[in-house]
């Protein structure tokens, strides 16, 4: 890194290829830890004065889960209960009675829960962020600061922060979120995957962010990773118009898929309702890759009938008549547990009876649901494709893809998210119509990371060319056997990595709705010959963020007109 | 004095959302109810206490309470221990 120069701009990853201009506001640093004075008004008004913020924070928390609702409500809920908590309170009071001021009694009793929260570890530590949460806003009550939290002015701004917790971007008011900024955090954060689900412009990671000052403006460009500080007028005038012109493209209609050289790489979209299937249409969704049908099973304490999923089936490939719709068979296990197909814990659950394992030991289930998509296969004109979740072995491909077919399934397919299964692709692929590559799982399985814990996230990062030479492997194999070979993870939403997965023999993208428009125009600036040098660069790195740097280099040399000759 | 006891009900165990409903059942009561896991005795009152028992699917909990209607109190929330809270 540089020195830090005033006015320097920053430099971190960009998600999405968005732009956006306006002022910046950091999130508050945390309050310092409130000094341990004695008391100077006494044990009864400092009570009274503790009882008083418990109180009123847990009023307000109560109040801030009402306005998100949701998911976010329960878990501010819980958090309002622990302001209101008595045996926190009857800690709080025996600290003053010791002497203690009302801040310092919260803050340390706070402390003793979240230590023993901590040590208990897993689900129950991850409630120690909660709690210190609740303790920061009791403690501001008390010094008549305002609390630590997600800012919310009047005005759109650009949030600045280290990086964003689950629990401020609930609350995130995303009319006013211009864009997001973190100094930490990598482009699989918190932070980045909510700006790819939501769109909103991002740079994360750019050390130096948490140096801008309230206020100050900025220009945000996810598709170099630039934040610009103190632009001047040109620079913001600039700025202006391509948001101006990206706005205009993306309500233009949207073509198919494809590279600058014409090769179609088509864009469908990752579904997991039927609901989602006219909204994925108008942003110019091809078909989709991945109609997850977990849905239909959740909140039921047995399987849905045949009548039941083929009627919702229909739905869906009516929306798509003449696309093509792959679907995935009910991807459970111990990690999404369904009471009627497997309620034994498992101590490594993503290592255990799932996916298609799940399936075979309940194969009544398999069954069912194959058949209800093949009566609706057979009642509407799109394409339907079904494939298993979690393959791991040639024998396993066999299995379903024989199953499917005996059941009236036209095109069977697996998915691969095992690097076994990747590594024996070619086996694989003889034995079945197609392949669609699952990169979360992919990563997390190559990289030994469960991509469930936070304190591994780092390692959750498709652009690791050991995940990325397995892509190659599997499209390789595709290629030979003239086999589509499509994504469908995170990974086909980043726009410059969607390219490099084509450049590794993908021939199907399949992302969430809201990231097509953006992979599409990446897409149309690269050629086939240019995405496979783009491929070659990847592997030959040493690191994912090796590998995303060296990639996004030489696609700027690529795109910025040179000076040099030959 | 009444007691009940009961085995946590819910797959994923009394996390946070169960956790709260369940505290909101027993501030409604008005009772002082007592929940002992093993050694451990907490106020049923207080989520972090909960929290802190680790309470899993399959534990067994004892409820105990001294008032009025404590029977039918603690009916009602060895009742709400005995549902699948993650199942609805």
């Amino acid at each position: 890194m540089t020195d830090l120069i005033q006015g320097a701009n920053l430099r971190g990853v960009g998600i999405g290829r968005g732009m956006a201009v306006g002022p910046i506001l950091r999130m508050p640093d945390p309050l310092p830890e409130p000094a341990d004075d004695t008391s100077t008004i006494g044990g009864d008004a400092e009570k009274v004065r503790a009882a008083g913020a418990l109180a009123a924070t847990a009023a307000d928390i109560r109040l801030r889960g009402q306005r998100a609702g949701g998911a976010a409500k329960d878990v501010l809920d819980a958090q309002a209960f622990m302001a209101e908590d008595p045996t926190l309170k009857d800690d709080v009071d025996a600290r003053i009675d010791s002497g203690k001021t009302a801040e310092r009694a919260v803050f340390e009793a706070f402390a003793a829960f979240r230590d023993l929260l901590t040590s208990m570890g897993g689900y129950m530590g991850e409630r120690a962020t909660d709690l210190n949460d609740v303790s920061q806003r009791v403690v501001a009550h008390l010094q008549g600061v305002s609390a630590p939290g997600v800012p919310d002015p009047d005005h759109s701004f650009i949030l600045v922060a280290r990086d964003l917790a689950p629990a401020d971007t609930a609350l995130l008011d995303l009319e006013k979120v211009l864009a997001l900024v973190t100094s930490d955090g990598g482009p699989t954060s918190h932070t980045a995957i909510l700006a790819r689900e939501k769109s909103i412009v991002a740079v994360v990671g750019a050390s130096n962010a948490l140096t801008l000052t309230d206020g100050q403006i900025v220009i945000v460009d996810a598709s170099t990773g630039i934040v610009t500080v103190a632009p001047n007028d040109d620079e913001q005038a600039a700025a202006t118009d391509t948001i101006a012109a990206r706005a205009a493209a993306a309500v233009a209609p949207v073509g198919p898929g494809a590279l600058a050289d014409g090769t179609k790489v088509p864009l469908l979209a990752n579904l997991g309702s039927v609901d989602g299937a006219l909204p994925a249409v108008e942003k110019g969704a091809e078909g989709v890759g991945l109609f997850r049908t977990e849905f239909l099973f959740l909140d039921a304490d047995r399987a849905p009938t045949v009548a039941e999923q083929q009627e919702k089936y229909t739905r869906l490939l009516e929306a798509f008549s003449g696309k093509k719709v792959v679907v995935r068979a009910l991807d459970a296990g111990a990690d999404k547990p369904l009471s009627f197909l497997n309620d034994e814990p498992e101590e490594n659950p993503a290592l255990g009876l799932r996916g298609l394992r799940a399936l075979r030991a309940n194969e009544p289930i398999l069954r069912d649901q194959l058949t209800a998509l093949a009566n609706a296969q057979a009642a509407t004109d799109a394409d339907l494709w079904v494939m298993a979740p979690m393959v791991s072995t040639v024998e396993e491909t066999r299995y379903f893809t024989a199953l499917a077919r005996e059941l009236g399934i036209k095109t069977a397919g697996v998915m691969i998210e095992v690097p076994a299964a990747a590594l024996l692709a070619d086996r694989i692929l003889a034995d079945t119509d197609f392949a669609s590559i699952g990169t979360n799982d992919l990563t997390q399985y190559t990289l030994a990371a469960d991509r469930l814990l936070g304190s591994v996230a780092s390692f959750q990062d498709p652009w690791h060319p050991a995940v990325l030479r397995l892509v190659g492997e599997v499209g390789r194999a595709g290629q030979k056997l003239d086999k589509p070979v499509g994504i469908c993870g995170e990974a086909a939403a980043d726009p410059l990595l969607a390219v490099v997965l084509v450049g590794l023999g993908a021939t199907t993208l399949s992302m969430s709705p809201a990231a097509l428009a953006d992979v599409r125009s990446e897409l149309a600036r690269f050629t086939l010959q240019q995405a496979q040098e783009f491929a070659e660069i990847a592997l030959s790195a040493n690191s994912a963020v090796e590998a995303r740097l060296a990639v996004l280099a030489a696609a700027q040399t690529l795109t910025t007109p040179s000076t040099e000759s030959e | 004095m009444a007691d009940r006891s009961v085995t946590i009900a819910s797959a994923n165990g009394l996390h946070a959302r169960p956790a709260s409903l369940f505290v909101q059942e027993v501030t409604k009561s008005g009772l002082s109810v007592e929940m002992t896991k093993g050694e451990k005795t907490i106020n049923a009152a207080s989520i972090l206490g909960l929290i802190s028992l680790g309470l899993q699917h399959g534990d067994e909990v004892a409820l105990r309470t001294d008032g009025d209607n404590a029977d039918s109190v603690l009916d009602d929330l060895a009742a709400f221990l005995t549902i699948d809270h993650d199942a609805s």
